[in-house]
């Protein structure tokens, strides 16, 4: 293999979820759904979101980091939400 | 009276808070863009008014919490400034971090537009002193996030430290389920930081400041402000 000029990227994947306690208004209207399609036994339902990042960092650890940090400044409000950091 | 209403794209009371503001202080309040990073000098009041800045994108008020003109607007509240946010700018300030707690989608998931009624709370703070304690005026609200949460810890010390400003409730000033419609916490429409001197609330006193709009239930918050610095 011949090395590439183009710099490697990091893919970070950043799941953000509504703390245990929030009230999810939207995994409750989901799972009223579900029930009225017919699925029956579903527990708890809830939302979040995923926040998929190209980062310029090929360190895993630093990578990750660097994610951990981004989240917390602004892609969760950690008042509410909890977040994790995958590497991809 | 010298103050200052933030503009951030999608903004769209600014207007409104500029005739309430001055038609109380019978001063014409200046605007100032997200993207500047000092307020002017000689600043006494910061607004965020109501909207949907940046589209509401992420979280309501998550973008513009962290705009150019925020660290200033940081310093202003750091040195014991005025800042008053409505609805958008209540979901800013909490954001910011400027004011504890934050607006969760409405519980019931439908956007709410229409009059709700606040029972005044304390009346020693800057926006609040032309009402009497426990009385009742009628609001207009008009959000889709307005559901105040906070953590028990944080619930407890703003009761205990009467850190709240407004609540929803009937016309009759009684605390009920049915009145409060987002499903806020306490039915809580709006908070005051420690030093009382930042006030954030989800409904719009500024769309009742004239018999033309249909009342003037709203003006006392700006009679309230003109008194703070009348007297200063």
């Amino acid at each position: 293999m011949s090395p590439s000029a183009e710099p490697k990227m990091t893919k970070a994947i950043v799941t953000v979820m509504p703390k245990a306690g929030v009230l999810d208004p939207q995994g409750k209207a989901i799972g009223h759904a579900l029930g009225t399609l017919g699925f029956g036994g579903v527990g708890e339902v809830r939302t979040g979101k995923i926040i998929e990042l190209e980062l310029a960092e090929t360190d895993p650890a630093k990578a990750r980091a660097l994610a951990e940090e981004m989240a917390r400044k602004l892609l969760a409000n950690t008042v509410i939400e909890s977040f994790r950091v995958e590497l991809a | 009276m010298n103050a200052v209403i933030l503009l951030f794209p999608g903004t769209n009371r600014e207007r409104d808070m500029a005739i309430a503001l001055e038609k109380a202080t019978g001063r014409k309040p200046a605007i100032l863009f997200h993207q500047e990073t000092a307020l002017p000098p000689g600043t006494d009041l910061v607004v965020l008014p109501g909207g949907f800045s940046h589209g509401d994108y992420l979280r309501c008020g998550a973008m513009a919490a962290r705009s150019p003109i925020m660290p200033a607007v940081q310093d202003f509240a750091a040195r014991g400034g005025h800042i008053l946010g409505v609805c958008n700018g209540f979901q800013i300030l909490a954001e910011a971090g400027l004011l504890p707690g934050a607006l969760l989608r409405n519980a019931s998931l439908r956007f709410l537009s229409m009059d709700c009624h606040l029972r005044v709370e304390r009346t020693d703070t800057p926006f609040t002193s032309r009402w009497q304690q426990g009385e009742v005026f009628r609001a207009p609200m008009a959000h889709g996030d307005g559901n105040y949460f906070a953590d028990d810890a944080t619930l407890e010390r703003l009761e205990k430290d009467g850190r709240v400003a407004f609540r929803y409730v009937t016309p009759g000033g009684e605390v009920t389920e049915a009145a409060n419609r987002n499903g806020a916490r306490n039915n809580i429409a709006g908070i005051v930081s420690e030093n009382r001197r930042i006030l954030g609330m989800m409904p719009h006193p500024e769309d009742l400041v004239d018999p033309l709009m249909g009342g003037t239930d709203g003006l006392p918050l700006f009679e309230s402000i003109a008194d703070t610095f009348a007297a200063a």
